[in-house]
């Protein structure tokens, strides 16, 4: 178990290892993702109520479930951050905070485009959104805290503690806006229930996720490569790296 | 005869008390410092008659709404203080270094934070709360969420000046980690007031505004804490 977790705290390690898994997670990402897409968009029947309008979902749902996972991921890697002071944890903060701010502004923005057909409204005051209008936010402040603080350890830190801080108070605003005001129908997929909509519908759709998890993966690996690198410059392996590949040696 | 350890002379609380007092003290000599949020929360609160409307059915519809959120920010604008100038001047790490746990010293400074800001404005919502016409009952239900929810205010902005503390362009990073934060307070203090107006039961709200309180209380010094010491390693 040790010399693993050791092992895992180790850049080049997971520099060769992401090297090795990206291929997989890219192509399997994309054929769920297209599959998923394709057969949602194109094929899956009518929603009785909603007509065409509610395809949508097949874009919306899987970028909010990302949106809120990726935050919870984070906290995960500050605690480790914070705990065991493991660069990796750091590093995927670092990498996965934009992406998770992307992420929550597409299914805002999903949101309110398909919001307007079925509400008839781009916005709304409502639990969900407002939740995830104040999730954006606290991607934002990460990503902001993150920049302003120039030496890599204290941004490490501090960023920590403020994801930290953050999901603490994620369920408290679930909770608090559903208290609230709600109009958004509740979570599509729940782990206990077979979901209420036809299966050809939720199989496009649960391939769409799984495939967005996967292209995650990848674009997770990806950008913490890049900030690997650019953290590491200076040592021997990175070098090594570049030096071969350029045919010098 | 036994002779006390050095690091056992001073309990915690004795601490907490003295950093309190000092905090207290230094306050009162500048006193221009502890007038600048209540005023920033009058003018906060004029502008709205001003800038939306002066109708007394808007007002009084709104006036909780606008007191709350008037509150929240002239808090917010006296965070900046919270930690700047033992920073500037070194008295944060000589607290850093004392044997007394940080997190109790540093839930004192936030109490004094709240006794000097947090407790004027509570104060000072009757006056606001009759200039927005709000009847007798919606000002003393407002004055208790504020009382509950300001406390929560301090505790949570003390984590952010933490770790602001230091910064280039601190007082705007500030807002934008804690305003993020303060949301389910400012909901549930505006929804125990509406809830009033409507004349439903209130105990649900107020218990759920102490909830915050006793969770901030416990863990937002522990976070303030840590960040501290994040931000004095940085400089």
């Amino acid at each position: 178990m040790w010399p693993f977790f050791h092992k895992l705290g180790s850049p080049k390690w997971f520099y060769g290892i992401a090297t090795r898994l990206m291929p997989w997670l890219l192509v399997l990402g994309l054929l769920c993702l297209g599959a998923g897409l394709v057969w949602g968009l194109a094929f899956a029947p009518k929603d009785y109520l909603q007509g065409n309008s509610y395809r949508i979902i097949f874009i919306h749902v899987p970028s909010a479930f990302l949106a809120q996972s990726i935050y919870i991921m984070m906290a995960s890697a500050a605690v480790v951050t914070l705990v065991w002071r493991m660069k990796l944890a750091d590093v995927f903060v670092k990498a996965t905070a934009p992406v998770g701010l992307v992420l929550t502004f597409i299914s805002l923005f999903t949101g309110a485009v398909w919001g307007k057909p079925t509400w008839g409204t781009w916005w709304i005051w409502d639990a969900r959104l407002t939740s995830m209008l104040i999730l954006l936010f606290l991607y934002g402040g990460v990503i902001a805290l993150d920049r302003a603080i120039n030496d890599e350890k204290s941004a490490a830190r501090a960023v920590a503690i403020l994801v930290l801080v953050g999901v603490v108070n994620i369920p408290i605003i679930k909770y608090s806006v559903d208290w609230w005001n709600t109009l958004h129908q509740p979570a599509t997929f729940k782990l206990t229930e077979k979901p209420s909509m036809p299966a050809e519908m939720w199989v496009p759709l649960l391939l769409s996720v799984i495939g967005l998890y996967l292209l995650f993966g990848w674009l997770a690996c990806l950008r913490m490569q890049t900030e690997i690198l650019i953290r590491e410059q200076r040592t021997r392996w990175v070098q090594d790296l570049f030096h071969v590949n350029e045919g010098v040696r | 005869m036994m002779i006390k350890p050095l690091d056992q002379a001073v309990g915690s609380i004795e601490a907490m008390k003295a950093v309190f007092a000092r905090d207290m003290k230094v306050a009162f000599r500048q006193r221009q410092d502890l007038l600048n949020p209540l005023l920033f929360f009058m003018m906060v609160v004029t502008l709205f008659p001003l800038g939306v409307s002066p109708e007394i059915s808007f007002l009084q519809e709104a006036g909780a709404g606008i007191l709350w959120v008037a509150a929240l920010l002239s808090v917010l604008l006296s965070l900046d203080h919270l930690f700047r100038h033992d920073f500037d001047d070194g008295t944060l790490e000589q607290l850093v270094l004392q044997p007394q746990p940080l997190f109790l010293l540093v839930l004192a400074k936030t109490m004094a934070h709240w006794v000097l800001t947090g407790l004027p404005l509570v104060l000072l919502t009757p006056v606001l709360g009759v200039m927005v016409h709000l009847d007798g009952n919606s000002i003393a239900i407002l004055c208790l969420t504020l009382l509950i929810g300001t406390p929560v205010l301090s505790l949570i902005g003390a984590i952010g000046a933490a770790l602001t503390l230091g910064l280039r362009s601190a007082g705007v990073l500030l807002s934008l980690l804690i305003i993020p934060l303060y949301i389910p307070v400012l909901i549930f203090g505006t929804g125990t007031v509406a809830a009033a107006a409507e004349g439903a039961p209130v105990g649900a709200y107020l218990a759920l505004l102490g909830a915050f309180l006793v969770l901030a209380l416990t863990l937002a010094p522990f976070a303030s804490a840590a960040a501290l010491k994040v931000s004095l390693s940085n400089s």
